[in-house]
Formats: C-alpha cells, structure tokens, sequence
C-alpha cells in the first residue's frame, strides 16, 4: 500500500493484512465482532418476543377457534374479566409477598457474610449461596415434593415435636391454609422462597460490604441504638442491594409455572394461564396477552426502583 | 475498612445467619437421603431402611440414559454457541465505546431477566410462525439464547481486568491480531471463559421452562424429571435422576468458582 506510514511496514500474508486493516478500521471491526451475536439474539429472540406481542393484538373466534389476524385490542379485554384479573392480583400478590419474605430472611446471610465471615468462612458463606443459586431448579422443587408429602419429613417433626396441632390451626387458616401444605398457599410460598432466596442474598451482600464500619460505629458513638442504626443507616444504605435482589424475586416469581402446578392449590397462576392458553386451548392471542401482563408489571417496578433511584447506587 | 480487627457478631445475627444457610441447604441433603431408601411407593420419612438397589436399576433404564444423553448434547452445543457469541459481544463492548452500547448488554441479559416462560412462548410461537418443525436444534436455539449471558458477563469482567497496554505491546512487537489473540488475550481470558462455559452447561443442562416450549417429542433429563414431578411414577428412579441431576450441576459450578477466584493475579492488573 503507497499510504502506509512510513515507521512500520505492512504485515506479510494475508491474516497481516487483514490484521492490518482491522488495526486501522477499529468500526470495522467492532462490526465484525458484534454482527454474529447481533443477528442471533435479534432475529432468533427479538423477533421471537414481537411475534408474540404482534400475536396478542389477533384475536380467537369463540365459536370456530380459528385466530382471526385483524389488529384488535378485544384479547386484552379478556383479561379484564374477573377470573383474569383474579389470576393476576393472586400472582403479583404472591410476587410482593415472596419477596418481601425473601428480603428478611436474606439479611442476617447477606450481612454476616459481608461484615463478619472472614477468610475461609467467608469463601464458605459464598458457596453456601451460590451452589443453591446454580443448583437444579427441578431438583429443588423436587426436594419439596419430599419435605412437604403428607408421610414425608415436616409432618414428622411436628409430630414428634407434639405441634400437630399448631400446624392444623394454622392451616385451617382461611386463604393461606388448606387440607396440607402441599396443596396450600403456604407451601407454594415457602418453595417460591427457597427457589429465589439466593437471588437476593447476593446482592443484598455486595451491597451491605460498601457500607463502611465507621458509619455503624459513627452511629451508635451518636447515641442510636441497634435498631436505630440498622433503621437510619444499614437498611436504606443495603436498599440497592434489596431492589436489585427483589427485581429477581419479583420477576422469577411473576413468570414461574411449575412450582404452582405441583406445590399449591389448584387456582390458576399468570404462568400457568400462559401455559394452558397456548397448549391445550389453543388460544395462542390470549396466552400472549397473559405473557404481556408481567412483561408491563417488571417495566412498572423497574420504572419506580429507578425513580427510587436504585440503579445510580449499584 | 478494618478487617484486622477481630469482629464479634451478635449471637442472633449468627443463629439467623445459621439458620438461613440451614434452609438452604437442608432440602438438597434430604435428595441424597431418599436416593437410597427402600421405600418405593411413598415418600415416608425416616426411609424404613437404606439400600444402594435404585442405583443399578436406574442404570438400566433406557429412557434415562436417552434423556441424559439429549441433555448432554443439547448442552455441550448450546455452550460451544453461547461461548462464540458472548466472548464476541464481550469484546466488543469492553474495548470500544459506540452508540448503542447499553443496549446491546440489556439484549444480552433480557433472555434471561424475562420470565422464561415468556422466552419460552415467544420462541414457541416464532418457531409455528415459520414453521419450524420441533427437534433438537429448537432446543439448542432457545438454550444458547439465555447461555449467552453467562458467558458475556464473566468475559467481560476479565476483559475489563486484562490492561489494553498488554496487547498494544504484543502489536508493537510484531505480532498480528490473530496471533496476539492466540498468545496473549487468549491466555488471559482463557479460565474466564473456561468458567463461563460451565456455567452455561449447567443453565442448559437443567433448564426446564424454555424447554417445554421448544422441544416436540424429544425429552431431556429436566423434562424426563418434571413428568415425574406431575404424575409420579417411579419415585425411586426418580429420587435417583434427581441426585444425577444435582451433581452433574454442581460439579461444574464448583470448579467455575475455583477458575475465577483470585482473580487479581490476571496479568496486567493495576498496571
């Protein structure tokens, strides 16, 4: 090439002046290196995400079953109907409540691992989360097939325990009871917070070891109690780590199908709506509609945590 | 901070901190337990009695080994894919600030922040759409989708670790792009991606939701497992399928950790 410059000559072969002419076009590139993964996660998954909004604009004639491919918002009007809505409050309610529990029982983890547990322990706090965080998602729900099971593992410690009682009283509980665990609210509930307690944990921790000691120490130097501490100062500074955890909890929970369907009462979740809508009713406008709910419903809370601010801490 | 001082913790911290572990950990331990019991119809706790019998028997169980080897094959190559695409994305991203930057990680990371089952339906229907028929490649395509992630995340945090100086002093001295990419940022994101790679494994290996919408009649270990989870069959097969499960998982993400752990000794750090 007549314009190369005049310190170092070209490369030799073809990959040196390919190498060459990448060096030189830094755009070109960057093109080469983002066209593969741009095309597949734009056409296979994009374009799949707005086939199925597209599709829930279409609607379903009662009476044929066939879709009728004509722009109408009638599809989201079914999900107006009470037994509808009635699947997505005891979804988003189920949602609020997970992880709100999972935020309470996350904290003493999250917080003796960042302020206390040190060299091994801490390593050993870290896969102690981690593992649950990675491990089997069927093979945890699994697990509570076997714990919740009416000759399994929690009726017996009850029993020995002589609180049989205790566990009838509170299952017969409107609501939140049932004739058992495993077909209450309560127990799909507690796999739910087993299922995505280590999705908060860990950013809960990330966010409790910036807190500087000094803060905690200033505080109570000051005259604040323990509660007074964690209430003024540990709980609003970990709160990034809390919305950044509850965005997984909230949404795993929105979306999740299975859990509902072989731990908990027979009452429809969004998920299970979904899935029932485009499998054996073939009501593919309906199901899509179903899936936009918790698509709008995670924009919402993302929307407020960012308001909230949550993002500019992480 | 001052981690030399010795830090007493409140004893309810510790017993809550305990007992949170505890909760974890205790339902997986209970999988290992019924793995070995001889009870077979129900899921009785204490098991009557210990037995190593459903191990030989699953064994010789054709469809397990079938399912097994779907889900190794579906993993093996959704990982292959997941790890091109996300190492390409990462580089990209880490290097270079372009227009449109943020949205490329929120397309990355969307597969995976989306409830599944919405991946799972969008796939579904797209694949109705172009009339696709069901096989094992619409299991690799939706599985590869949501690995990327994985691999991108843990790329691009070595990535941003390893010092651009490294590779500018390997183009002044002569080498190429593709030998500096083979002799020095290779090397240095090498346990990266090995890490990144095991982890989409286990993602793919255990991925159950996505998979009920893209697979037709073929059935992976997952989906073998919730069948059984709906309509119980064989519950010490199934006992034993799911300690398979666990390990297969747990091995690699074990070793993930051990790869990215001290990960300040990548070359080139603090300059």
């Amino acid at each position: 090439m007549a314009e190369s410059p005049a310190i170092t000559a070209p490369r030799d072969g073809v990959l040196g002046t390919v190498s060459d002419v990448l060096y030189r076009r830094p755009t070109l590139l960057l093109l080469l290196l983002l066209t593969p993964p741009l095309l597949w996660l734009g056409i296979i998954y994009l374009g799949s995400l707005f086939a199925l909004l597209a599709q829930s604009f279409f609607s379903i004639d009662e009476f044929s079953g066939v879709i009728q491919y004509r722009l109408t918002l009638k599809t989201y009007g079914e999900l107006l109907a009470p037994a509808n809505l009635d699947i997505i409050v005891r979804t988003t309610l189920m949602a609020g409540s997970v992880t709100v529990a999972a935020a309470i029982v996350a904290f003493p983890i999250a917080y003796y691992a960042a302020r206390y547990a040190r060299g091994k322990w801490k390593a050993l706090f870290y896969l102690g989360v981690m593992l649950p965080l990675w491990s089997s998602y069927l093979v945890k729900v699994y697990a509570w097939k076997l714990i919740l099971a009416k000759e399994g593992i929690l009726n017996w410690v009850f029993e020995n325990l002589h609180l049989t009682w205790l566990l009838d009283a509170y299952l017969s509980i409107p609501v939140i009871g049932g004739n058992s665990l495993s077909v209450s609210y309560s127990g799909t509930f507690l796999v739910f917070l087993y299922v995505w307690l280590p999705f908060m944990v860990l950013p809960m921790q990330a966010a409790l070891e910036r807190v500087p000691v000094s803060y905690l120490e200033a505080s109570a130097d000051l005259g604040a109690s323990p509660l007074q501490t964690f209430s003024k100062v540990l709980f609003p500074l970990a709160m990034p780590g809390v919305i950044a955890g509850s965005i997984f909890t909230f949404s795993l929970t929105l979306g999740d199908y299975i859990i509902p369907q072989i731990v908990g009462s027979s009452r429809l979740f969004i998920g299970q709506a979904v899935y029932s809508h485009q499998g054996t009713a073939g009501n593919i406008p309906l199901a899509a509609a179903f899936a936009v709910v918790p698509v709008i419903i995670m924009g919402f809370y993302l929307w407020m945590a960012k308001r909230q601010g949550a993002f500019d801490a992480l | 901070m001052r981690s030399d001082k010795t830090l007493r913790s409140p004893l309810p911290l510790k017993i809550a901190a305990g007992a949170g572990l505890l909760f974890m950990h205790v339902p997986i331990l209970l999988i290992f337990i019924y793995a070995f019991t001889t009870e077979d119809k129900t899921y009785q706790w204490p098991p009557p009695g210990y037995t190593l019998k459903w191990l030989g028997v699953t064994w010789n169980r054709p469809d397990v080994w079938e399912a097994l080897n779907l889900s190794v094959r579906v993993a093996a190559i959704s990982t292959l894919v997941a790890l091109v695409l996300g190492t390409l994305c990462a580089a990209a991203v880490s290097r270079t600030r372009f227009f449109g930057r943020e949205a490329i990680s929120l397309i990355v990371i969307l597969p995976i922040a989306l409830p599944g089952i919405i991946t799972g339906i969008a796939l579904r229907s797209a694949f109705n759409i172009a009339e696709i028929p069901f096989s094992f490649w619409t299991i690799v395509l939706g599985h590869a989708t949501f690995c990327v992630v994985v691999v991108y995340n843990n790329a691009l945090a070595r990535f941003r670790r390893t010092s651009a100086s490294l590779i500018e002093a390997s183009m002044d001295l002569g080498a190429n792009g593709f030998q500096t990419f083979r002799y020095v940022i290779l090397p240095n994101i090498g346990t990266a991606l090995l890490a990144g790679g095991m982890l989409a494994f286990a993602l793919s290996f255990d991925e159950v939701i996505v998979t009920t919408f893209t697979a037709g009649q073929q059935a992976t270990l997952p989906i073998w497992m919730l069948e059984e989870l709906v309509r119980p069959r064989q519950r010490p097969v199934t006992n034993v399928v799911a300690m398979v499960v666990f390990i297969v998982t747990f091995l690699p993400i074990l070793a993930a950790y051990y790869l990215t752990r001290g990960g300040d000794q990548v070359a080139g750090h603090g300059k």
